[in-house]
């Protein structure tokens, strides 16, 4: 089997995950007590793992860098949560989530992953219901549900615009119950710095307490990983500002390999960069394109003027418009995957349409659907033969409950009132489907190393589906990995407590300080943002929607020599003894300029074009992704030997049992 | 005694005690009234309460009790939310977000305080003398004569116009605040704060009045 | 546009602190003040000076880290926004800005702006969940149906970010806002009303612990919450307290 064993259990598909449960060894309670886990990170994944982890008897760590685990990224997540519930009937079921799924993520992900993922779906409605996440519901008290893109049925639960805020905090409410219990510590402002291994085994982790900048030291029987995704390589995404690869890449260097690093989603709705000053980006929920209609100009002339601040969205006329995503995709229209409109946004802009100030942004326009229900609430509400003027108040009412959290941050941000004028939009980098690559247990190559949520690379494939990885954080952090740990955990039932005195931990620490010190040392003048936003301009133009061989090799070179000149040069101000933001900053920059070469690396030897990852030279004359089945039907796991461009490649064959694979058609 | 230690229920108390006091003051400015409407039934009323055993005893002391429960409340919670606040602001901006007069219950209440001591020897020490210590006999017809003599000279007409202002404005905030401490806060709401505003203006209004027209009206003998 | 700051430094939570004065130009209306401090840390670093350290994340308004008491006010002078949504568009050429920490007892400065909010932690430890273990074998999620209006009331309550502009704003400095947020989600769902009586007081019991002031019904925290969370879940948990009381 090689290496890469990613122990599927036998048998049919719809059985495997029953099987496995069955089959796997498990720790009786009492001896559940005396081992530990550690759990770093607290967003969806991390926090519902340690919740439950803690539920079963497990005693309990969880590390966040936040002021509280609350805080975690997961929190931002804004439209839903998909389960296959068939709640509204209209022919949902496991099977076709699985199938979708599959699909969207353009078969680049497992079946035996997904299929689980789908089967548990359900159970994660049930769970959050019983734990009081207040979702919405219809005037009968049952659940509502809404559509996302690259499906065709409703299956997605929602809490207003903030569906992650509530599923995260009924993680957290999880936590906390266990917290209460004593069966949990929770540390916060606490950054994993390091992995430490014992006689080849994950046995505990290096921290740095954030406020007091002490170095600590932690042992456990075992580490779980959830520590989100690595979006911030770009600089400009939507991630946290915080949000970073360190745990990720420090159990990377340790000898975890790093799955499809270059399989970034790129969101197709987001508000349009605005100046060099931009921090950080701001998504606008994908459920927006249920409503709204995506366009640009038809006339080169019209996209001039709007440019050049001459001419308003409202002034052109309808046979003037471009509804591109409406033409050339019409069975799925605005609701296309998140690949397709991105990449059809950029080719609208790249070829002069765009419409704001720097040329890139495209309309979102909800002027359709402002009149559309607002025919539809006049007749309800009993108003015949209304006017055009009380068609448009009703209509941005009915807007107003479904999206207003998501228009008012939009005027909040833009100073533009989006029921007036449409929004302008444009893609932004979202989400990574790379990670620490895992088994079927989500253990890492690393034995007692787990990862999950979107810090493993296992259920999306090559893109994501709207509303996926709520699903997935959760149903890794509650329903597989508290189960999947214990048959690893089984054969340590005798091994007692992990001693962080050991020597294993005293290099681990020595080299975490000797990388401080390093950090420290540098004479330059330069900030840590200063080389994050270069990093972010390299991965952006070159590694970003659109990819091709030349700009990529340029990338890996390029982003070694910044590498090369960070460490060299960079400032951060402050001790390394006190709260010191430059310092965490500068750690994470450190990583993230590792992770952009082997990124560009992955992407260079990817010579085919899937979901995410674009290849200029790989496409169809209509300019849809081409990819090769026949060569590139693997994950590619890299293993760290040195420098990222020396990493070292291992091939899971991706094997469809279930699964006819087809050119993606959403036409 | 949990019950007592916790900020909840000190509130509870607080709105319950404060609410009483509105009760009375009711009942007092209806009394008041009458000692410009009809000089005959203030001296009546006046009578009543002030020689009626069950009054005397029973209900002087409860208010006694509810003016100092109010008060002694007041001042702990005052204290308590100075010290929750530890290091102050370089800037405050407190008028962004909200009325003057609820941030500044503790001065209205100690004007008041202040008020209720002259108040107090105004007419109680007064009355306690006259009752107890001069043991004069009862007189049912002085109390009116007694109550525009005191509106005589300025000053103390002012000051009591200016406490009866700043009785308003504690009203103002205290009254209608009062049943979102007991955990009323529904559809009757705006009704409710509609009603307790309005006693907040009307009732400081009589007893302005009252002063008013006493001073501008003396007895002439 | 050219802007006078006055900003709040301090070294570590034993050191004292003070204002401390900074002239920043060449800020534009479409900065977030976030960024607008990005920038001056930038100046600040390349000149050897430590940067002002605050604390933010998502800068979407929604994770609750942002904090900040801007001109007196926490969040600054807009209304329904975190300080990372608060735009500089909201200010004018050669204004003064006083930046200052979100001030109150249970919320010690750890270092410049950056407060610790562990109290809030601590009152949600003591009773903000529903004690459902996690194992997904509960009933079908239709199984417990809601009515509309209860639910988007809970909602409404369960949007608190946990930012603590409610009790920077409150001249007592209380908690209440937050608590009775927490208190009122769940005190309207049939799931939560199982352990209502035991939760309002466990959490009341915290919340005092932790030094937060009373509430004098000032209304402040519901005008300067950025998510809006509304007085009448102050009364509800009033009511829930004042019952539970009675109950046991």
């Amino acid at each position: 089997m090689g290496i890469l064993d990613s122990k599927i259990p036998a048998g049919p598909l719809a059985d495997k995950w029953t099987k496995h449960k069955n089959d796997i060894n498990l720790v009786n309670p009492a001896n559940k007590r005396n081992i530990d886990i550690i759990v770093v990170g607290t967003g969806l994944a991390g926090g519902a793992a340690a919740a439950t982890l803690a539920e079963l008897g497990y005693n309990v760590k969880t590390f966040c860098y936040q002021d509280s685990p609350r805080r975690a990224h997961s929190i931002a997540a804004q439209g839903g949560i998909n389960a296959a519930k068939n709640y509204q009937g209209d022919g949902d079921s496991n099977y076709r989530l699985f199938y979708d799924t599959i699909k969207g993520g353009d078969y680049r992900s497992r079946e035996a992953n997904v299929y689980r993922l789908a089967e548990v779906s359900g159970n994660i409605i049930d769970q959050c219901v019983a734990q009081g996440v207040p979702f919405a519901r219809e005037y009968g008290g049952m659940l509502d549900n809404r559509s996302f893109g690259g499906v065709l049925v409703s299956r997605t639960f929602y809490a207003k615009g903030q569906t992650g805020q509530q599923l995260l905090l009924g993680a957290y409410a999880a936590m906390n119950r266990q917290i209460n219990r004593g069966k949990i510590q929770s540390y916060t402002r606490h950054e994993m710095m390091d992995l430490v291994l014992v006689d080849g085994k994950a046995r505990g982790i290096i921290a740095r307490d954030l406020v007091s900048g002490e170095i600590e030291r932690h042992s456990a029987h075992a580490v779980v990983l959830a520590t989100g995704g690595y979006g911030n390589v770009f600089f400009l995404s939507t991630n946290a500002m915080g949000s970073n690869v360190m745990a990720a890449w420090r159990a990377h260097r340790k000898g975890a390999f790093f799955a499809n690093p270059c399989f970034t989603q790129i969101h197709p709705t987001c508000i349009p960069v605005s100046g060099d000053h931009q921090s950080k980006l701001t998504l606008m929920s994908e459920s927006l394109r249920n409503d709204g209609r995506i366009w640009v100009p038809k006339k080169m002339e019209d996209a001039v003027a709007i440019r050049e601040g001459k001419l308003k969205p409202t002034q052109i006329a309808e046979e003037d418009r471009d509804y591109y995503l409406e033409r050339r995709y019409p069975a799925f229209g605005n609701l296309v995957p998140r690949d397709v409109a991105s990449r059809a946004a950029k080719e609208r802009c790249d070829a002069g349409f765009g419409v704001n100030k720097t040329g890139e942004a495209v309309y979102l326009d909800f002027a359709s659907a402002i009149k559309r229900y607002g025919k539809e609430k006049a007749l309800t509400s009993g108003i015949k033969n209304p006017d055009e003027a009380t068609i448009i108040k009703l209509g941005e009412e009915v807007i107003e409950a479904k999206y207003g959290n998501l228009f008012q941050m939009y005027e909040k941000i833009v100073d533009q009132n989006p029921y007036k004028t449409p929004m302008m939009i444009y893609p932004a980098v979202h989400y990574t489907m790379g990670g620490l690559w895992v088994d079927y247990n989500l253990q890492t190559t690393i034995p007692g190393c787990y990862c999950a949520g979107e810090a493993n690379f296992s259920d999306h494939g090559a893109n994501r589906l709207g509303a996926s990885a709520l699903m997935q954080g959760l149903a890794d952090g509650y329903f597989v990995l508290p189960y999947t740990i214990g048959d690893y955990l089984s054969s340590d039932i005798r091994t007692g407590k992990i001693p962080t005195d050991s020597k294993e931990f005293e290099e681990a620490e020595k080299q975490v300080r000797d990388r401080m010190e390093k950090l420290m040392s540098g004479t330059g003048i330069h900030s840590v943002d200063y080389y994050h936003k270069k990093l972010g301009k390299i991965m952006w133009n070159k590694c970003g929607m659109a990819r091709n061989a030349q700009g990529l090799e340029e990338a890996v070179k390029e982003i070694a020599d910044l590498r090369k000149d960070f460490w060299e040069n960079v400032k951060v101000t402050g001790t390394m003894d006190s709260k010191n933001q430059e310092l965490e900053k500068a750690g994470r920059v450190a990583d993230f300029l590792e992770l952009g070469e082997l990124f560009a690396k992955d992407a260079l030897h990817r010579n085919e074009s899937c979901g995410g990852h674009f290849r200029e030279e790989y496409q169809t004359e209509e300019g849809e992704a081409l990819r090769d089945d026949k060569n590139f039907k693997y994950v590619a796991a890299w293993e760290y030997a040195g420098e990222p461009k020396d990493a070292k490649l291992h091939k899971e064959d991706l094997v469809y049992e279930n699964i006819e694979l087809k050119t993606r058609s959403y036409k | 005694m949990s019950l007592i230690k916790s900020s909840l229920a000190r509130k509870f108390v607080m709105a319950l005690s404060g609410l009483f006091l509105v009760i009375f003051l009711l009942l007092h400015v209806t009394i008041n009234l009458a000692s410009v409407f009809s000089p005959d039934f203030f001296n009546e009323a006046s009578h009543f309460m002030g020689y009626n055993p069950l009054v005397q005893f029973l209900m002087q002391p409860i208010l006694i009790i509810g003016v100092i429960v109010h008060f002694v409340m007041g001042f702990v919670l005052e204290i308590q939310n100075k010290k929750a606040r530890g290091i102050g602001y370089v800037k405050y901006k407190g008028s962004a977000n909200a009325p003057w007069v609820s941030r500044n219950m503790i001065y209205s209440g100690l004007v008041i305080l202040a008020f209720l001591a002259l108040h107090f020897y105004d007419f109680w020490v007064h009355e306690m003398a006259y009752k107890y210590v001069e043991a004069n006999p009862e007189d049912p017809t002085r109390y009116y004569t007694e109550t525009v003599e005191k509106f005589a000279p300025f000053w103390r007409t002012i000051l009591y116009v200016v406490s009866f202002v700043l009785l308003g404005l504690h009203l103002w905030h205290g009254f209608a605040s009062s049943f979102q401490s007991m955990g009323i806060n529904n559809k009757y709401t705006p009704n409710i704060k509609r009603c307790a505003k309005t006693f907040a203006v009307v009732v400081p209004l009589a007893f302005a009045f009252i002063a008013i027209y006493h001073h501008l009206n003396p007895i002439t003998h | 546009m050219k802007l006078y700051l006055k900003i709040w430094r301090q070294k570590d939570a034993s050191s004292p602190g003070k204002i401390v004065d900074y002239t920043l130009d060449g800020v534009e209306g479409d900065m977030s003040f976030l960024e607008m401090l990005d920038i001056l840390n930038e100046e600040l670093v390349s000149k050897g000076e430590e940067p002002v350290e605050f604390d933010h994340d998502c800068r979407e308004g929604i994770c609750g880290t942002c904090s900040l008491q801007i001109n007196g006010e926490p969040h600054g002078p807009d209304r329904l926004v975190t300080t990372c949504q608060l735009h500089m568009r909201k200010f004018n050429d050669g204004d003064t800005i006083v930046i200052e920490p979100f001030r109150a007892k249970a919320f010690p400065v750890i270092k410049d702006l950056i407060v610790d909010r562990s109290a809030f932690e601590r009152i949600q430890q003591a009773g903000g969940y529903i004690s459902v273990n996690t194992s997904g074998n509960t009933v079908d999620a239709n199984c417990i149906p809601i009515n509309k209006h209860a639910a988007d009331e809970a909602m409404d309550a369960a949007t608190c970010i946990g930012c603590g502009a409610c009790v920077a704003a409150c001249k007592n400095a209380s908690a209440m806002l937050f608590t009775s947020a927490k208190v009122s989600q769940f005190a309207l769902l049939p799931q939560g009303r199982v352990e209502a009586v035991e939760r309002v007081q466990n959490m009341v019991r915290q919340m005092d612990l932790e030094g937060f002031g009373n509430c004098t019904n000032t209304g402040a925290c519901e005008v300067e919450c950025p998510k809006g969370i509304s007085l009448t879940n102050i009364a509800r948990m009033n009511r829930e307290y004042l019952s539970a009381s009675i109950k046991g």
